[in-house]
């Protein structure tokens, strides 16, 4: 287990991967089919995708278990799973980073809304937890809550890792501009209140995911650095809203767009930078080039 | 306006349930949407009555939210009180003394799980008087032909959350049109535009719960 911030008091900033699901997609996930269960069924294509990310440059790579909690497997009757997924998935990961590189373990929302009872508290901090352990268990080194955009999942996932592991525990949430031109997360969260809340449920990186691209981004890593000037800050960009063309997703921004980008949010604030829907191997390798010259 | 009618309405547009409902903060312990409904139809109140006020709190909300001056939360509770005033009118639908607008089908297209925004636009047009037929999620053409061949004159919604899903809501947009060309489909969900929705066939595209409320009303005003 190594300490993501230890390495990122040294002044580095650290690149993280890209877009997981697109490339399943491309191996033959069928929508409707489980990702997770991919690390079962189909284990060298999941490692493959980890590996392209740690060929392009990243410092760190995710899991393919963003969907891994038992409220979610639910919808494919695989909510007895979790343990087994989730644990699979971090040693799939691992495997693809290696010793050296870091691996952190994604766990997203349960798509259940606490405040409509559609699930009690007591169970999403559960299935959060056997998420956790399980990541733990299959070698993360640290815990990354993501696309998050209500406060209470958020922070019973964050106190989750931290009271079933003693990793690092991140949290980003996704925001979008609102009519008025500020950005807030779909249940409203300004980046402010998700800094406060995140940070006293126990995250010790903050930051923000997918999105409209990298340009946001930049103004959403400036406002969270006007309430918080140290907490260090990762983001992973889509590479733009996507378009719908000749019966395709397309994704505008591509891997040089993103790169001359990359410095200006780092300038910003940020400290790791990666991508989201839409990024590839090409794009992290952009960045890479981009923030170090190789 | 009687003011418990009044109230039911200002019940909805805040979302307040019922009296035990700690939600909204600054109303917590007065009678909400269900209390008042059972008192309105006690006092020989009509259900027409109370039906009009709850779909103007209802569409006083779905503004805010297309103003951003609410969100997700406060809309989800704003149907939930809808939906305990509808438990109270269900008799008067079922004896057919009050009437729907028409019947809106609506489902997240097949591959896709996503049912937050699916469920707010379903909540919000059903607030709005039209009788709902909620499919689910992941659900297939084949699925939404059938029931629009099982309610003529229904209009349908389709929704998507993920950007690998667009190509499928645009195959299910074709599969209905080819076998009911005179069917409206409207399309929604994040990775969506208005130009995306054109280029699927679509007859109409909504950015948010409203959005489909105003395209129903102008199908009615047309027809």
């Amino acid at each position: 287990m190594k300490s993501l911030l230890t390495a990122l008091k040294k002044g580095n900033v650290l690149v993280s991967d890209g877009a997981w699901g697109t490339f399943l997609h491309q191996r033959g996930l069928q929508p409707g089919d489980c990702p997770e269960l991919w690390n079962i069924t189909h284990r060298e294509d999941v490692l493959a995708i980890g590996k392209s990310y740690v060929d392009a440059g990243a410092d760190m790579i995710l899991t393919n278990s963003f969907g891994g909690s038992p409220t979610r497997l639910a919808h494919f009757g695989l909510q007895d799973r979790s343990s087994e997924l989730n644990e699979a998935a971090a040693v799939i990961s691992r495997e693809a980073a290696g010793a050296d590189r870091f691996v952190l373990g994604s766990i997203g929302p349960t798509g259940a809304v606490l405040m409509m009872g559609e699930v009690s508290e007591q169970t999403m901090y559960d299935g959060f937890r056997i998420q956790a352990e399980s990541l733990k268990k299959g070698g993360v080194d640290a815990i990354c809550v993501e696309t998050m955009s209500a406060i209470d999942e958020a922070c019973l996932a964050i106190r989750a890792a931290r009271e079933s592991t003693d990793l690092e525990v991140i949290c980003t949430f996704s925001f979008e501009k609102i009519v008025a031109g500020e950005y807030r997360s779909m249940m409203g969260v300004s980046p402010a209140e998700m800094v406060h809340a995140v940070k006293e449920a126990g995250a010790v990186i903050i930051g923000t995911n997918c999105g409209n691209g990298i340009e946001p981004m930049i103004r959403i890593v400036k406002e969270i650095r006007k309430v918080d000037p140290s907490t260090p800050i990762l983001v992973h960009a889509n590479a733009g809203m996507p378009v719908f063309k000749d019966g395709k997703t397309v994704f505008p921004e591509t891997p040089e767009m993103m790169a001359t980008k990359v410095q200006e949010l780092v300038t910003s604030g940020a400290n790791i930078v990666g991508g989201c829907c839409g990024t590839t191997p090409a794009h992290i390798r952009a960045m890479v080039k981009a923030l170090r010259g190789n | 306006m009687n003011p418990l009618i009044e109230r039911i309405g200002h019940c909805v547009e805040r979302g307040k349930v019922n009296k035990s409902s700690p939600y909204p903060v600054d109303m917590r312990g007065h009678d909400g949407a269900d209390e008042l409904t059972r008192q309105a139809l006690d006092a020989a109140i009509g259900p027409d009555a109370i039906l009009q006020a709850c779909h103007e709190g209802m569409q006083r909300i779905g503004e805010k939210f297309s103003r951003s001056e609410v969100f997700v939360p406060e809309l989800l509770m704003a149907a939930k009180a809808m939906n305990a005033v509808m438990a109270h009118l269900k008799p008067f639908f079922q004896s057919g003394s009050v009437k729907t607008k028409g019947k809106f089908i609506i489902g997240t297209v097949s591959g896709d799980l996503h049912d937050i925004g699916k469920n707010l636009v379903a909540m919000v047009v059903e607030g709005n008087g039209w009788e709902v037929i909620d499919l689910g999620v992941d659900v297939k053409a084949t699925r939404f032909t059938e029931i629009v061949k099982e309610n003529p004159g229904c209009v349908v919604g389709l929704s998507a959350l993920l950007t690998t899903t667009m190509a499928t809501m645009s195959t299910t947009v074709q599969e209905i049109k080819a076998h009911f060309p005179d069917t409206n489909v409207i399309v929604g969900g994040a990775p969506l535009s208005s130009a995306a929705a054109e280029k699927m066939g679509a007859d109409g595209y909504a950015p948010d719960p409203q959005g489909a409320v105003a395209f129903l009303r102008k199908l009615s005003i047309h027809e």
